[in-house]
């Protein structure tokens, strides 16, 4: 990558800046004409001076009303062409300068992905983002100007000192003299500008890092109660940021003012010699006046020169903090990046490590003289202590981490020549903590089936030439042109012939891996939209009939209290009962209920208000007695109370506002009307919900349902609510709170009516559509590493890796998740890494390392006698 | 039934009956009301114990796993407490518990067992006071069988 900004410029638009310098080049006589032009008119056409009527030009002979006519339409013509390509070079300047800014931080992009994984320790994502998003961002900017901007100053400037030469070489003279001073003196100034600029970068740079910590973070941060330090130190850091802005802030300023003054002093140059030579009759008048215009247009050429100069300045230390970021040792090849044109070659045989050896940045030799071969297929088990070297061997295999020295073959072919796509299509590798991408269960099983486009995907006419517009595009600023809306997934790979093929294939990965019922119960809580999926909808509706007949036998009578429009459910809230329905519009969500004006108007019309306002008074006196002893966020409370500590605090002061009986306006109303809402009368048993107020709430429940036109998903019996689980869907009700186990026997009783009418598999594919959230953080642990292991398993590699991957699973889950493992990858070659004093079990052989070294290899033929 | 009547039970059982109202009624609103049907088992002898359970209504059997198959030692009724000692000493639940009846029970999880009786000592005095009395007795039957033996 390019040192200096300005190679980086000329390297990737050497063409473009070229034909931006020959049309400023090409502008310049045009701005001098324009300058020129207005003379002419004043002394020949007006004044007359040397002028004989009429005149001839080309030929034509004009009257001076006519050759003054004649004139101001040159002048009009230049003025027009030179704001014409004024605002044409402008266009050239901003596209060359988006263009670059892309190319720049797709080379960014492109390093971090080429980074050798152990330079990961060293930089931090919260470094390593605003370096691509924010900091480059004026960089673009500038790389337009680079070497346009000056140039047309500097030509402007060149060109106005060439017409006062013109007009008198003294006055030439006096307008430049003051150039030099200027000259000498800002680079000096602007040097300790740069060492300030540079140190504001690294001090940003260290808050963004920190921020990250903070976030990454947190949990300690609040078990450790050190939020003070925190704050204080980045109190400190932001001070560090203000005293170096504030100091360039000054020294900006006065590099400004002195330039300023100077070009103030020129006006005074022009007057003192100019007059005296006016006076001593060496000049005119009118070139007197010309002059001073020229000079003032002077300063505006001179100013934006002198900005350039000071951006120069600032960019070039951006450029280069950003870049040398951007540059460590050993990053993999660019080669070994390029993407695949065909089908990635098959990959298979032996694989042999000959005298390998890693020495990690600290110079510590983490494995030594590894020779071992291992078979093109077979189940290979690795242990020995922690630290001892196995760890570091499986990821020299899966060539995540380069060996320092020794050589590694696959086949034939050397490893470290081989394309990381084609790789990576045939090398699975499963590590102690797999990352999960934030999308889709599904999108996650398929990430290691995306080595290239494998479909184009389908386009009219006009989106065809707009992708066709956008890989131009792409190509001009250096980018991947590669589609990345086309089908990436390689059917073929995971050895399926169509995408239908394909969910059952996902679906037996999952059972493979012992996650089936987890995925299972995150289906039963996903959605599927009625409208586009109205047969699945249709089963489900059917599931629900099916379930309510059998919770109907006697046994299970009671277990669920299903939704009945006629009846008050008394395992719902206040606030269920009320809407009977899912709130779609977060205005209906239950917190926001009590302020919400057209459920208020409602419940004051079937004159339910007072009877809750004295419900609320109820609760919170409970509340209030319940809770009096135990400490503000007591662990009690946060489990048991659907209040928060925050709102319990506030009830006293309620209770002591609020007369019993009273009824109260504003927040105390809204308050004390929102405290029962959340009651659930099974659960809770505050024996605040009676007769009277149930049947009101009955009443309120026919009005809403009435009123309410949008927002609220209502519960139906005979229709599908698009905006409720589907195990909500099936259940149509409350499970029992008071019943023993009520929840296992009711999912039961779901799983197997799901089974008998052949839902499940429906299910689970919800369960595939699954959102695990940022890093997959709405999965376990364990469902993060049993997940990673279906993907790795999804392409059916030849050789895959499993390093530690299983260590946090309980000892069933762990025999099950082995098994299955080992019964899908028969074929391929198996590297297992096993905790330490692992036995050889289900393994062919058992490699143990020591200290960095093979210490033993006991394979099946050769029974160890360990 | 309401809190206030849960509140009630409690305070007829030793082991509680000193605590002030709204302790009661904080031990009842933190406890699960579960119904029970005559013959589901509350818990197995040798599973973690994670809860202790009062009888409100109803009856259970206590049985205990012989190598001749179970023999019921007990029949406990309303006011009951069942299943403490698991969740006072960490030991697996020494008995089998099934309702003889429809039975009504507050359950009572450990964390919060011992939370309140962390938050509140005039609670852990009562249960001392409890504990002793019960060593007291089963000491006083331990010297009237060995003075029989004896005699």
């Amino acid at each position: 990558m390019e040192k200096s900004i300005h190679r980086f410029v000329l390297r990737h638009a050497r063409a473009e800046t070229m034909v931006l310098i020959a049309l400023t080049l090409a502008s310049l006589p045009i701005y001098y004409m324009a300058l020129d032009i207005p003379k002419t008119i004043m002394n020949k056409a007006i004044v007359g001076k040397g002028m004989t009527w009429p005149t001839e030009v080309a030929g034509i002979p004009f009257h001076q009303v006519g050759y003054l006519f004649l004139l101001c339409a040159a002048f009009l013509l230049a003025v027009l062409v030179n704001g014409g390509l004024k605002q044409y070079i402008n266009t050239l300047k901003g596209r060359l300068g988006e263009r670059l800014l892309r190319r720049l931080r797709y080379e960014l992009v492109n390093r971090v992905l080429r980074f050798p994984l152990p330079h990961f320790r060293k930089v931090s994502a919260a470094e390593v983002i605003p370096m691509i998003t924010s900091e480059v961002e004026p960089i673009g900017g500038y790389m337009g100007d680079a070497f346009a901007q000056p140039l047309i100053q500097l030509g402007t400037l060149a060109t106005i000192v060439f017409f006062l030469f013109m007009q008198n070489p003294v006055m030439g003279m006096a307008a430049i003299s003051l150039y030099p001073i200027q000259a000498y003196l800002i680079p000096k100034l602007q040097k300790k500008i740069n060492q300030l600029g540079k140190q504001r970068v690294k001090a940003v740079r260290r808050v963004s890092e920190r921020i990250g910590e903070s976030v990454a973070g947190v949990q300690e941060v609040r078990a450790h109660g050190t939020g003070s330090y925190e704050r204080a130190h980045y109190a400190d850091l932001f001070g560090r940021i203000f005293e170096i802005r504030f100091e360039i802030y000054q020294r900006k300023g006065f590099v400004k003012f002195l330039n300023n003054f100077l070009n103030q002093l020129a006006p005074l140059l022009f007057y003192s010699i100019g007059g005296y030579l006016v006076i001593q009759g060496e000049l005119t008048v009118g070139a007197l006046t010309a002059a001073l215009t020229a000079n003032k247009d002077m300063s505006s050429p001179w100013k934006e020169l002198l900005d350039w100069y000071q951006q120069t300045a600032d960019i070039k230390i951006k450029y280069e903090q950003v870049t040398e970021q951007f540059r460590p040792e050993n990053m993999i090849e660019p080669g070994l990046q390029d993407p695949l044109a065909a089908p990635p070659p098959p990959l298979a045989g032996a694989v042999r490590a000959a005298g390998v050896a890693v020495v990690d940045d600290t110079g510590l030799r983490q494995i030594e003289a590894v020779t071992v071969d291992l078979p093109a297929s077979g189940r290979i088990g690795v242990t020995g202590a922690a630290g001892g070297g196995k760890e570091v061997f499986a990821q020299v295999l899966a060539r995540l981490v380069p060996p320092s020295s020794g050589r590694l073959t696959w086949g034939e072919r050397d490893m470290a020549g081989i394309n990381e796509s084609a790789l990576g299509a045939r090398l699975g590798y499963v590590g102690p903590s797999a990352y999960i991408f934030s999308s889709s269960v599904r999108d996650n099983l398929l990430y290691g089936l995306k080595q290239r486009p494998v479909h184009a995907p389908a386009r009219d006419a006009a989106g065809q030439r707009a992708r066709q517009r956008l890989e131009t595009e792409a190509r001009r600023a250096g980018n991947s042109d590669l589609d990345h809306e086309a089908d990436w997934v390689d059917l073929s790979a995971a050895g399926v012939a169509s995408s239908a093929e394909l969910d059952a294939r996902l679906l037996d990965l999952l059972a493979r891996v012992d996650l089936t019922e987890d995925i299972y119960a995150l289906g039963l809580r996903g959605r599927i939209d009625p409208d586009r999926q109205s047969a699945r909808a249709a089963t489900i509706l059917a599931a629900r009939a099916a379930v309510a007949a059998r919770l109907a036998a006697p046994e299970l009578r009671g277990l669920v209290e299903r939704f009945d429009p006629q009846a008050y459910n008394t395992n719902a809230t206040i606030a269920e009962n009320l809407l009977f329905g899912t709130p779609v519009d977060p205005a209906f969500e239950i917190d926001a209920l009590a302020a919400n004006p057209a459920v208020m108007e409602v419940l004051d019309r079937v004159g339910l208000t007072p009877l809750l306002i004295a419900a609320g008074r109820q609760v919170a006196a409970t509340m209030t007695e319940i809770f009096a002893d135990l400490p503000a966020g007591h662990e009690l409370f946060e489990q048991y109370s659907f209040l928060t500590a925050d709102e319990l605090a506030e009830l006293p002061g309620l209770l002591a506002r609020v007369a019993e009986g009273a009824q109260p306006e504003g927040a105390d109303r809204r308050r004390l009307l929102s405290l029962p809402f959340k009651l659930i009368d099974a659960r809770h048993r505050l024996g605040v919900i009676d007769e009277p107020l149930q049947e009101r709430i009955l009443a309120a429940r026919a009005e809403l349902r009435r009123a309410i036109k949008s927002g609220v998903a209502f519960f139906d019996p005979d229709s599908y609510n698009a905006a409720a689980t589907i195990q909500d869907n099936i259940l149509f009700g409350k499970t029992a709170h008071g019943i023993a186990r009520a929840e296992a026997r009711v999912g039961k009783v779901i799983a197997e009516t799901l089974d008998a009418s052949g839902l499940r598999g429906a299910v689970l594919e919800v369960g595939l559509d699954f959102q695990v959230g940022v890093a997959g953080a709405r999965l376990s642990n364990a469902q993060r590493q049993k997940l990673a292991l279906a993907r790795a398993l999804a392409k059916r590699p030849s050789l895959l890796i499993v390093n530690e991957a299983i260590q946090g699973l309980d000892a069933a889950s762990q025999a099950r998740v082995m098994e299955g493992v080992l019964a899908s990858a028969a074929d391929a070659l198996l590297v297992w890494v096993l905790p330490p004093d692992a036995e050889r079990g289900p393994f062919d052989r058992l490699l143990v390392f020591s200290e960095g070294r093979l210490a033993r290899d006991d394979s099946a033929a050769s029974p160890a006698n360990a | 039934m309401s809190l206030q009547e849960e509140a009630e039970i409690l305070r007829r059982i030793p082991l509680f009956a000193k605590l002030e109202p709204a302790k009661l009624k904080l031990l009842a609103f933190t406890s699960r009301r579960l119904a029970f049907e005559a013959g589901q088992v509350l818990f197995n002898q040798g599973e973690f114990g994670d809860s202790a359970y009062i009888i409100v209504d109803g009856a259970a059997e206590v049985s205990i796993e012989t190598p001749s198959g179970p023999i019921v030692v007990a029949t406990v009724g309303r006011n009951a407490i069942i299943g403490e000692i698991a969740i006072l000493c960490d030991v697996p639940r020494t008995a089998t518990v099934t309702a003889k009846t429809a039975l009504q029970a507050l359950r009572i999880d450990k964390e919060t067992f011992f939370r309140l009786v962390t938050e509140f000592p005039q609670m852990a005095v009562e249960i001392m006071r409890e504990l002793a009395q019960r060593l007291e007795k089963s000491n006083q039957q331990l010297r009237a069988a060995v003075a029989a033996r004896q005699g």
